[in-house]
């Protein structure tokens, strides 16, 4: 849970004539101005039962290409979403203006909308006041991360690629989230968090590397070591040749894995299983995986960033979805529950919505192998950096498409045997999951498709690349 | 607004910003989504705020804000300024934009019905009115519908003198039928997928529509897909319809043509493009009868890429991207003309909102109409599939190779629409594709999609493109190969 905010350095004067650059701590409001804001709603709202999200984001992005920075922004900013609940109706009005009248408006606005609506059924009472479990993802240092700190270790990695005759593009970025969630029976529920990015490519005449990492703590991040793990895999993969598609065994580097099995996640869902558009619709307790596959739903992970709270305020519990290559549990709302005869999770969205719920930290087993000893032990494979454009082809099958990028190479005879042209994939994601022969240790891992999770490195069986492209 | 906006271009050029842009944006939108006969997502919201863009030392900054008080908005000035300094730590030369001049201005696309003031009510009982009429057809395992609107208003000053005031109306919708059985989920959507059709119009759209109206017919395609034939493997002749066509320029035209993108300024992240600056006036894009613009002016319609101004002050242009086969022009922005030497921007620049720096995005970008009628395509292809309404898109980040699929198709024989094929796909390589194009059909089929959804830049844009397009036909294409089997 965020620290009490009178530990924390005070704000500084928001203009001097020696302005260097405001970091995110400067714009923090803290619980009690959130809770301040709702309140002002409660007293405003005519509806049978009012609930109240504010949320603050304070957040800066340093974007180089062409080793300069070329875009450079923040930005700030409030929301506050009033529910409002009248007879079995409810509905939802935004607004980002805090004075009395917008105030005034948007709870109004809420009110009638939903009484214009037909009831429905399967609305619940809000929830009173909850326990939470504590987490803490607030990081002083990423709060007081300036535009000038973004730029020193943006200049270390653009001289790196001049020092290797590579060109690079990249982001830093440095952000502090806050967000409360109050409703008229009494709850209030507030979190922070800090969050800091890397991503960083490189580029030579005829390849790419790529590498990226997240957290909520800046210091854990090392842009220019990232920046080096990108430039060797530009590196590597100069000359690419052409090899033909097919089914190869392919070694999945933890961000590939991560975009991959991202779009799995809503097929955790309650209600995608009710809807009958869930892959595991009449496959629950069936096996579908290998039995080295187990996944959680755990906001509590060390790893993982998230309130431990759900939309409607509900704790998050930390739920099985997989076990030994089972599918075995759900998410479910409030409602969802309901319907389904099951137990809420904490996963709800905030309502009304007609999606239901979603696990949205999901962690995987690991394994202890290194990707030194799937190379090791391949004959012939495809060791894979990272994904690209991912769409669902089958729903059902969960067959997805997509390419590889920023480093393709060739496996023959257990080491890399060099840099081939990028794959279009059509792979089933359950087979995948079936044929899974090693894994690394699960780490926190950050793609472009999929909301960072915590998967290992794979070492898979029979993947089918289908086409490949022209670079 | 203009009092807010100059009070910023007024504490920008005090910190000694040798350029600076605001764009106050007032935001307002509506959405509302029904599922198997009840409301999904009822809201409204409203963002107001500004953007200042400004150049110091030669090096960029933004910042933005939504305290609009004077206290905020000069913070958010010496917050920009502060950015620009730090940009200046990593610059290789200063940034030079290409000639613009000012314009004080106002422009609003026309619209009929505000969607604002249509009742609520009524606006929920066409989405559940569509829905009961696709869960009346047996199998139909889900119906969705959902519509939206936004209203922007938005005023552009700049240092340079511009005060450029606008209001787009925006309205959209769509319904989805979906069906699970056996093993398979197939699902179909009017007027296309993921969204429906959206336009720069007023609720008159949403009427012309007529979702009711269509709502049988694709609840009883989507059943009959279970029993369709799979789509065969190898080369074959395709027609696509002019929603698929749309989506095929979006990614395999609309994303190279980005100067941005060209130049490697989103090799991050969006990738780089095949076109390199040499192919300007020099590849062969597509067949002779391919012509694509890039056409934001009101004359070529109301698309989500339509307005009087872009968002750095430059005049709505046509720009010729493909003519006769030949490529042409790059979507440029004031800093990327000025990079490759032209004289003039072609007026790009957009932005998703005023918490975001304006990039480089699509506009309407729109192949121009042939001159055959449909029916004749068809009567006039031997063998061939035909392939309507998206389902799957996917592209490299060069834009070289592509795979798509779509709902549903149909094979011709022999002149004839005949058996209906369930998720027919292809793929290819993007000049490969658009050279085999041998026919377009006429402005009476042509249609101007909105796709409201395309994503790109670093913090992440949504931006709404528009995209004219008629059924096609491309010869010796591959076709089937999307599945893992």
């Amino acid at each position: 849970m965020p620290k009490p905010a009178k530990k924390r350095k005070a704000p500084r004067s928001r203009v001097s004539s020696g302005h260097k650059g405001l970091a995110a701590h400067d714009h923090r409001l803290g619980a009690p101005e959130l809770r301040r804001i709702a309140e002002k709603i409660f007293k405003l709202s005519e509806a049978d039962e009012t609930e109240v999200d504010v949320s603050a984001v304070t957040s800066a992005l340093t974007r180089f290409a062409n080793n300069t920075i070329h875009q450079n922004v923040a930005e700030q900013g409030i929301t506050i979403s009033v529910r409002a609940v009248v007879d079995g109706r409810t509905a939802r009005a935004s607004t980002n203006k805090t004075d009395e009248d917008s105030l005034r408006r948007v709870t109004t606005a809420a009110l009638e909308l939903a009484q214009v609506q037909p009831r429905n059924p399967n609305l619940l009472p809000l929830l009173g006041p909850q326990k939470l479990q504590k987490v803490d993802r607030f990081a002083a240092k990423t709060a007081a991360a300036t535009p000038a700190d973004r730029a020193r270790a943006v200049t270390q990695v653009c001289q790196l690629a001049d020092r290797n005759k590579q060109t690079t593009a990249g982001i830093f970025s440095t952000g502090l989230s806050e967000f409360a969630l109050a409703n008229s029976r009494g709850l209030f529920e507030y979190y922070e968090d800090t969050r800091a990015e890397f991503s960083v490519t490189m580029l030579e005449k005829d390849s790419s590397g790529w590498a990226k990492a997240t957290s909520a703590r800046v210091d854990e991040i090392d842009p220019l070591a990232l920046a080096e793990r990108a430039s060797k895999k530009a590196a590597d993969s100069r000359s690419p040749r052409e090899v033909p598609p097919g089914q190869y065994t392919a070694i999945l580097e933890p961000p590939a894995v991560l975009d991959l099995v991202g779009f799995l996640f809503y097929d955790f869902a309650g209600t995608c299983v009710h809807d009958q558009r869930s892959c595991f619709t009449g496959r629950m307790g069936k096996k579908l995986f290998g039995e080295n596959i187990s996944i959680w739903d755990d906001v509590y992970h060390p790893l993982q960033l998230g309130a431990p709270f759900d939309g409607e305020g509900m704790p998050r519990q930390r739920v099985r979805l997989v076990d030994r290559g089972v599918p075995v549990n759900l998410v479910y709302s409030r409602a969802t529950a309901k319907q389904m005869k099951a137990k809420p999770t904490g996963h709800g969205f905030s309502l009304p919505t007609e999606d239901g719920e979603a696990p949205f930290n999901l962690v995987f087993s690991g394994g202890n192998a290194s990707t030194e000893e799937m190379i090791r032990t391949t004959g012939r494979g495809l060791l894979i950096t990272r994904l690209w454009y991912i769409r669902e082809v089958d729903p059902y099958k969960k067959v997805l498409t997509g390419m590889t990028r920023d480093g393709t190479f060739l496996v023959e005879n257990g080491r890399v045997a060099g840099a081939v042209r990028n794959f279009r994939f059509n792979q089933s994601i359950i087979d995948m999951l079936a044929n899974v022969e090693t894994m690394g240790p699960a780490v926190r891992a950050s793609g472009e498709e999929s909301f960072d999770m915590v998967v290992p490195a794979m070492k898979v069986r029979d993947f089918h690349f289908t086409e490949v492209t022209k670079f | 607004m203009r009092s807010i906006a100059n009070f910023a271009i007024e504490k920008a050029l005090a910190r000694r910003a040798s350029y600076a842009d605001v764009r106050v944006m007032d935001i307002r939108h509506r959405d509302i989504s029904t599922k198997n006969g009840q409301v999904g997502r009822m809201s409204e919201g409203e963002s107001l705020g500004l953007g200042i863009r400004v150049i110091t030392d030669g090096a960029w900054g933004f910042a933005s804000t939504d305290r609009l008080t004077n206290e905020g908005i000069e913070s958010c000035a010496a917050e920009a300024i502060a950015i620009a300094k730090a940009s200046g730590m990593a610059k290789r030369h200063g940034v030079v934009l290409a000639q613009e001049q000012s314009f004080v201005d106002t422009w609003q696309n026309p619209f009929v019905k505000d969607p604002f003031r249509i009742p609520i009510e009524s606006q929920i009982a066409v989405l559940l009115r569509a829905d009961e009429e696709m869960r009346k057809v047996k199998g139909v395992t889900l119906a969705e519908g959902s519509m939206s609107f936004r209203r922007i208003e938005q005023l552009f000053v700049s240092s340079i003198g511009s005060a450029i005031h606008q209001v787009k109306m925006q309205s959209g919708a769509g319904i989805v039928a979906t069906s699970f059985a056996g093993e398979e989920i197939q699902k179909r959507s009017y007027p296309n997928s993921f969204g429906g059709q959206h336009m720069l119009r007023g609720y008159e759209l949403i009427e012309e529509l007529d979702l009711v109206r269509h709502a049988p017919r694709i609840a009883e395609e989507c059943v009959a897909l279970h029993k369709a034939e799979k789509c065969p493997e190898g080369k074959r002749t395709i027609i696509l319809d002019s929603s698929q066509l749309g989506l095929q320029i979006h990614e395999s035209i609309g994303h190279p043509i980005e100067l941005d993108r060209v130049l490697g300024m989103e090799a991050n992240f969006a990738g780089m493009s095949f076109l390199t600056l040499e192919k300007l006036n020099s590849l062969r894009y597509g067949s002779d009868i391919v012509n694509v613009v890039a056409d934001a002016r009101l004359a070529h319609g109301p698309g989500l890429g339509t307005f009087g101004y872009d968002d750095e002050g430059v005049p709505a242009q046509c720009t010729p991207i493909i003519f006769n086969g030949q490529f042409t022009g790059y979507l440029t922005n004031r800093e990327t003309a000025a990079a490759i030497g032209q004289p003039r921007s072609n007026g790009t620049m957009r932005t998703e909102s005023w918490n975001r720096l304006p990039i480089i995005r699509m506009t309407n970008i729109s192949i121009l109409p042939g001159d055959r009628k449909f029916e004749d395509l068809i009567a006039d292809t031997d063998d061939g599939i035909y392939m309507e309404t998206n389902r799957s898109w996917s592209i490299d980040d060069r834009r070289y190779h592509f795979q798509f699929s779509t709902e549903i198709g149909w094979e011709i024989k022999n002149g004839k629409r005949g058996r209906m094929i369930k998720t027919p796909s292809y793929s290819g390589i993007t000049t490969e594709f658009w050279n085999s194009c041998d026919a377009i059909c006429s402005r009476d089929y042509w249609t101007l999609w909105g796709t409201p959804n395309c994503g790109k830049g670093q913090p992440m844009q949504t931006m709404g493109t528009g995209h004219g397009a008629a059924p096609a036909r491309f010869r010796n294409v591959k076709v089937g190969i999307a599945s893992s089997e």
